[in-house]
């Protein structure tokens, strides 16, 4: 089960052991990517970060990561900058991109893109976001956050809320929670809804899903409530957006019937799906998953690089 | 009445067993377009023993090339291909659909990166034969309405 030079395009490619080393992996890792503690163990390695699409959480994350590591990266920030505006294929710029690196970072707006950078590129490729297609890093990042503030997954009554159609993360977060043996709730405008070929994976998998529209309904009984940001750009048509702009919103009130220790996640950036004010509680974990994006990708970076921890 | 019968070919491929409807899209594979050179006999909706209904396709002086046969395996999972030579029967087998479905079917994903001028042919898994059910190996999707995309 070596993970060394392999690529990570999706979750699927993962088997739960090798999530599991990831996340295991990733809790050792935690010290050093609060600096508290040292390492050298991607010393001498460069990561090529290649952002075609705008990014803040993921390339700091992957940066940070590399860095803590002891690592350098080098990257494509901006399109604009790069040879692509000059009509180069992606395949040749991840040709190009491999002789210069030891694993490459890839958010594409096309779907599929890291799927042939992996098939292109002779180091391993780490999908950070195709298009509305996979986002493995997140769901992993996702799993250590519910695994280390719920306890566990397995049993685990999680809330997913607010876009679950277009939001890349929910799909293979829902697939790998499922592997875990969490209980799933989805609750969405039916516009929204979880796609059906989502939901037919799960059943396939021995999971049946609720399937709802009242977040009030299901709030009480959650463990872990994982809210999603409607995303305007993911609309082809602008009317569609505004029926189901602002429809779900976490606030005090509606904590109050909530267990005292849900944990509340969002993978970020949130618009107003939670209220300022659900910031200041103990269920606010948003902040605390979006740091554990940097002992993650370490982890991981550390495992496709063949770097180990002494 | 006086029936109308396909007679037998000299030379030529019978596509049988063609999935009810599905003939005229086995002739768009096989580039049938109306601009024809031999004889060409298309039956639909004829008893079948095996199936109950049945098309079959009859072309004659041709014989397909196995990504023809690869196609028509996508649309019409059942069919056989007998190759006639000299009235006889040479040679008849099933079609048989590949695990793995290259460069016959175009992504139905517009974003797709296969779409998008690269340098690679769109892959499909086979996710199931009955009914079929292709998987795009490049950006997940499963494909709806592929036989308007056989490429």
């Amino acid at each position: 089960m070596t993970f060394k030079g392999m690529d990570v395009v999706s979750v699927r490619d993962l088997s739960r052991e090798q999530i599991e080393q990831v996340l295991d992996l990733a809790q050792k890792m935690v010290p050093y990517a609060k600096g508290e503690k040292t390492t050298k163990i991607l010393d001498g390695k460069i990561l090529a970060n290649l952002f075609f699409e705008p990014s803040t959480r993921t390339r700091l994350s992957f940066e940070s990561a590399m860095t803590r590591a002891g690592g350098r990266c080098i990257e494509i920030a901006q399109p604009l900058t790069s040879s692509t505006v000059k009509g180069e294929t992606l395949a040749d710029t991840i040709r190009m991109v491999d002789g210069y690196s030891d694993a490459i970072v890839l958010r594409h707006p096309h779907e599929g893109a890291a799927r042939l950078a992996a098939h292109f590129s002779s180091k391993p490729v780490i999908n950070a976001g195709d298009g509305a297609g996979q986002h493995p890093t997140q769901t992993l990042l996702d799993l250590f956050t519910i695994r280390q503030q719920a306890g566990s997954m397995a049993g685990k009554k999680v809330v997913m809320v607010g876009d679950l159609k277009y939001g890349r993360t929910v799909h293979s977060l829902a697939e790998a929670l499922a592997m875990f043996g969490a209980d799933l709730t989805f609750v969405a405008p039916s516009l929204l809804q979880m796609p059906k070929e989502t939901v037919k994976h799960l059943e396939k998998e021995g999971i049946s899903a609720r399937l709802c529209s009242n977040l009030e309904e299901v709030i009480a009984d959650a463990d872990v409530l994982y809210v999603t940001r409607i995303q305007r750009e993911r609309f082809p048509d602008p009317s569609e957006y505004q029926k189901v702009a602002g429809c779900y919103r976490v606030d005090n009130v509606l904590l109050r019937e909530a267990k005292k220790n849900l944990v509340i996640m969002h993978p970020l950036p949130r618009v107003d799906e939670i209220a300022p004010e659900v910031d200041e509680t103990e269920n606010a974990k948003y902040f605390v998953q979006a740091f554990n994006g940097v002992p993650v990708r370490m982890a991981l970076l550390s495992l496709v690089m063949g770097g180990e921890l002494q | 009445m006086k029936d109308f019968r396909v007679t037998p070919i000299r030379n030529g491929t019978v596509i049988d067993h063609i999935d009810c409807g599905q003939a005229l899209k086995v002739l768009r594979i096989i580039g049938v377009t109306g601009d024809v050179t031999s004889t060409v006999s298309v039956l639909m909706r004829v008893p079948s023993k095996r199936d109950g209904w049945k098309d079959v396709v009859k072309v004659e002086d041709r014989e397909l090339d196995p990504r023809e046969v690869d196609k028509i395996s996508l649309i019409a999972p059942k069919a056989t291909i007998n190759i006639i030579r000299d009235f006889n029967v040479s040679e008849k087998y099933n079609v048989n659909m590949p695990d793995v479905v290259k460069g016959i079917v175009k992504c139905g994903n517009p974003n797709c990166i296969t779409n998008k001028n690269e340098p690679v042919e769109p892959q499909f898994i086979v996710e199931s034969k009955d009914p079929v059910v292709l998987r795009c190996f490049y950006c997940d999707r499963i494909q709806e309405d592929f036989a308007d995309r056989l490429v």
